[in-house]
């Protein structure tokens, strides 16, 4: 099964703990996943300072800077990953670097439906 | 005959039907078509038995036939469709032969099912609700009167946690030792708290909620049938234990009766045997934790003849190791009371004033209770009178409300 691993941690604490993890320590996780033919994509993201909000009402489009939820965690990064089921896809998460000062969010991929 | 036959069924279903539930959900790879063919087997059985007579195996039987009758069912749903058939194949080329009989495969078919019930990635209120379904064959509107809930949200939960298995792709499997401690440890806690929810609710539908700490009483002596790990020996021996005390803890107008009044020749004496024996055996794989030293402290207890010639010295000594394995103020504050059994209220005042000062249980009703108990004994009059009052005002449950309110009279008197 696929699973996106979704890295969330408040920004301001992501690189200032002390176990916060180093941008060498998340590659070397990344090339050991990929060595096992596990990573399927995987990427950090900037800042959600960066980030712009698009939706589309009445075919009309809107566009607003940053995300509206006022949670505390914020979208770091995301590990598309190949596992064998849930415990697996656990086990992978659990050693993604960011795991020590945010939480990781473990989602199945579901499958289109190209005819519904 | 066809009478007899069907007392022999229905014996069956009572012994086996969660064995044959648990190898069916390998075999279909879902709960809800192995409910179906699970009910679909004990239908034909009860159509067959009586012509054709028991079948030597009749487990082995009915997982064969549920089997086959929940992949032919896919099959004649499948006419014109090409997927649902190839799942049809592929489930038919899944032999069962030599796993429905053979008894290590049957007991780790029970142990997936209640490991499975019990993931962790499920929420504690759907663990509950799955495992009273499916382990211990309740029904969801028996489940509902046992938590006070309405059916609906019950039947809502089990919905969404089958869903979740599914979809999340929670696997059907016994963890790898690897994982094993804190998986049980969740199964753990789920049977501990249904034993609660039945052993702590004195008030309002007893009879039902009495049920539940029996049933979780069944579900521990599963367990420790299948997997006998220090903890599951420990947490059957700490609920046998409690248990044994059901018929003093209350008296006959619903009033609870604390240990040190409570007439210790009504506590269940093949109970304690049980439960001591359990705990000598946990105790000795040196491998145990909380349950066991809980049941070890609730053994003492259980074997002394009175509060005055309970073994003080060696309960304080227990919960000292526990405190250490589990630092919670709750621990703290029941190692006080010990103390102040021990070394006089004086002794155990000083340190539950020293658990309240640190704020955490400040909200918890029986630290003041304890508190107000010390100062009574102490001749506190005021003080006492003023924690107990404290007390009364976070407690919600009608015994313990009854009870604090006697002892505020006979402080008056």
């Amino acid at each position: 099964m696929k699973y996106l691993c979704l890295v969330y941690s408040d920004e301001n604490e992501l690189h200032s703990m002390p176990e916060s993890p180093t941008d060498a320590e998340c590659l070397d996780y990344a090339v050991t996943l990929q060595e096992d033919g596990r990573m399927i994509a995987g990427e950090a993201l900037e800042s959600v300072q960066t980030a712009t909000t698009v939706r589309v009402r009445n075919g009309k489009t809107s566009i607003t800077d940053g995300p509206f939820a006022e949670t505390k965690e914020q979208l770091a990064g995301f590990y598309m990953v190949e596992a064998r089921d849930l415990n697996d896809a656990i086990q992978i998460a659990a050693k993604i670097p960011p795991a020590r000062v945010g939480s990781i969010e473990v989602r199945p991929i579901r499958e289109l439906n190209p005819e519904s | 005959m066809a009478a007899s036959a069907r007392e022999v069924v229905e014996a069956v279903y009572r012994s086996e039907s969660r064995r044959v539930l648990a190898t069916l959900i390998r075999l279909l790879g879902d709960f809800d078509l192995a409910e179906e063919a699970l009910h679909d087997a004990f239908a034909a059985a009860l159509d067959r038995w009586p012509r054709d007579g028991v079948p030597d195996n009749p487990r082995a039987w009915l997982v064969s036939a549920g089997r086959f009758r929940a992949i032919d069912g896919i099959r004649r749903r499948a006419r014109f469709d090409d997927k649902m058939s190839q799942i049809a194949d592929h489930l038919d080329s899944r032999s069962d032969d030599a796993s429905s009989r053979d008894g290590e495969a049957v007991r780790d078919d029970e142990l997936r099912l209640i490991f499975t019930c019990c993931h962790p990635a499920l929420s504690s209120d759907a663990r509950v609700a799955l495992t009273l379904r499916e382990v211990c064959d309740l029904t969801t509107e028996e489940v509902a009167r046992a938590f006070l809930t309405p059916p609906s949200t019950v039947a809502q939960r089990i919905v969404r946690a089958k869903r979740k298995i599914r979809d999340a792709g929670i696997p059907y499997q016994v963890p790898s030792q690897a994982d094993l401690a804190e998986r049980l440890d969740s199964v753990l806690s789920v049977v501990y708290l249904v034993f609660n929810e039945g052993y702590s609710a004195s008030s309002g539908e007893s009879l039902t909620r009495h049920d539940l700490s029996g049933e979780a009483i069944r579900l521990g002596r599963i367990l420790v049938q299948l997997l006998p790990e220090p903890e599951a020996l420990g947490l059957l021996a700490l609920m046998l234990l409690h248990d044994s005390r059901r018929a003093a803890r209350t008296s006959p107008h619903g009033d609870l009766v604390v240990l040190s009044e409570q007439d210790r020749s009504s506590w269940d004496r093949d109970q304690i045997a049980e439960g001591s024996a359990l705990v000598e055996r946990a105790l000795s794989s040196r491998r145990f934790g909380p349950y066991t030293l809980q049941a070890a402290i609730t053994a003492v207890h259980a074997e002394a003849p009175s509060i005055e010639e309970t073994d003080w010295e060696q309960i304080i000594g227990l919960y000292d190791v526990l405190a250490r394995a589990d630092p919670s103020p709750v621990i703290a504050l029941n190692r006080a009371v010990a103390v102040a059994m021990h070394n006089g209220p004086g002794a155990g005042l000083a340190l539950v004033d020293e658990i309240l000062a640190q704020g955490k249980l400040e909200q918890y009703h029986l630290a003041h209770a304890a508190r107000a108990d010390l100062c009574r004994r102490l001749g506190r009059t005021a003080e006492a009178r003023a924690a107990y009052q404290r007390a009364l005002s976070l407690t919600q449950q009608e015994p313990e409300r009854r009870f604090i309110e006697r002892r505020l009279q006979e402080l008056t008197a």
